[in-house]
């Protein structure tokens, strides 16, 4: 019996149709999964599916579907503990400290005063990220105290909850350009540079995408990462690495429902392609 | 080849032979994001807006 794949996804961009495309290739036709549709009765809950590639746009909803299908045994990729650590930049940064993948120097503080505390100490520029959050959205460089009480207090009032938790980090003088490494299991496939003028370097924000060689570093380097916030197993991860003029390599961020459009001509691996074998391959290690 | 109207202008928007349910079309017109939510009969609304916690 062929397998049955479940994609689960709201909005259908670029990318879930080549993974729809990508499963055709290989003889399987997989059912779509809408997150919006879903009503789950907690224990009845039974999809005639036996593996789902969790490409939900959004990150809360993604966690939830992840959680509830494996409530039900089915094989999620990836898997809810994976996501949530990826989701969660303050879970990603210490999962890569627990196994000692090197990354930018972060500080979390859980309130404004204690924030400015730790901006001063850690000194200027800093970066203040929300701990959820993508595209690059809400990422501020801070300058000085001026910028960091205004950015501090914005958050405090505006902010929702999740905004009084400070994620702080230290920013880091790269060239202008960052490197994003697709990892499929724990092997490193392929990777840009996103190149720009400005400091957020993400494609969503501008960013232009060109091919970046595997080195010895960057596979090692995401080798580690990548198994620090699986438990060791790996998954479908692009890894975000800053180049440190003096420490080399930094871990600045891992996602778990990479967007891939702009990279497979540019490198030349057919990503998707690549992805969906990986499903197939966990199906088979699952039996 | 079809076509739907846009629901904010009334620009003819075009829809890829392989169109997807769920699908994101764009209206080259005034720029507003259409979501495909039916195949057949083919059926359109405004796509939700970005939320805080979407992407990668």
């Amino acid at each position: 019996m062929s397998a049955r794949i479940g994609i689960l996804c709201s909005r259908v961009r670029i990318e879930e149709k080549l993974l729809f495309a990508a499963f055709e290739e290989l003889g399987i036709t997989p059912v779509r999964l809408d997150e919006r549709e879903m009503i789950v009765r907690i224990g009845e809950f039974a999809p005639e599916v036996d593996v789902v590639l969790e490409r939900s746009i959004s990150t809360s909803a993604g966690l939830v579907a992840a959680q509830l299908l494996e409530a039900a045994h089915i094989h999620v990729v990836n898997n809810y503990a994976t996501a949530s650590t990826c989701a969660d930049k303050v879970c990603t940064t210490i999962a890569l400290a627990q196994l000692g993948v090197p990354q930018p120097i972060t500080e979390v503080a859980m309130s404004a005063e204690s924030a400015l505390a730790a901006i001063e100490q850690m000194g200027y520029p800093v970066v203040l990220k929300p701990a959820i959050g993508s595209w690059g959205r809400l990422l501020a460089r801070v300058n000085d105290r001026d910028a960091a009480e205004a950015i501090l207090e914005h958050k405090e009032m505006l902010g929702g909850v999740g905004h009084q938790i400070y994620y702080i980090q230290e920013y880091i003088e790269k060239p202008a350009r960052d490197i994003r490494a697709f990892v499929i299991g724990t092997e490193t496939i392929c990777a840009i540079y996103r190149s720009s003028p400005h400091w957020i370097t993400n494609t969503a924000r501008g960013g232009k995408a060109s091919n970046c060689p595997i080195t010895d570093d960057i596979a090692e380097i995401c080798q580690n990462a990548a198994a620090a916030v699986s438990g060791g197993q790996g998954g479908i991860l692009a890894i975000d690495l800053l180049e440190d003029p003096e420490r080399g390599l930094l871990v600045c961020e891992v996602n778990h429902t990479m967007e891939f459009r702009n990279s497979i001509d540019t490198t030349g691996v057919n990503i998707p392609l690549r992805m969906a074998q990986f499903v197939l391959n966990t199906i088979e290690v699952a039996r | 080849m079809n076509n739907v109207e846009c629901l904010e202008c009334g620009a003819d928007v075009r829809v890829p032979n392989n169109v997807m349910q769920g699908e994101i079309l764009k209206c080259g017109d005034c720029g507003i994001e259409l979501e495909v939510t039916e195949l057949s009969p083919l059926t359109i609304d405004l796509a939700p807006m970005e939320m805080e916690d979407w992407g990668e």
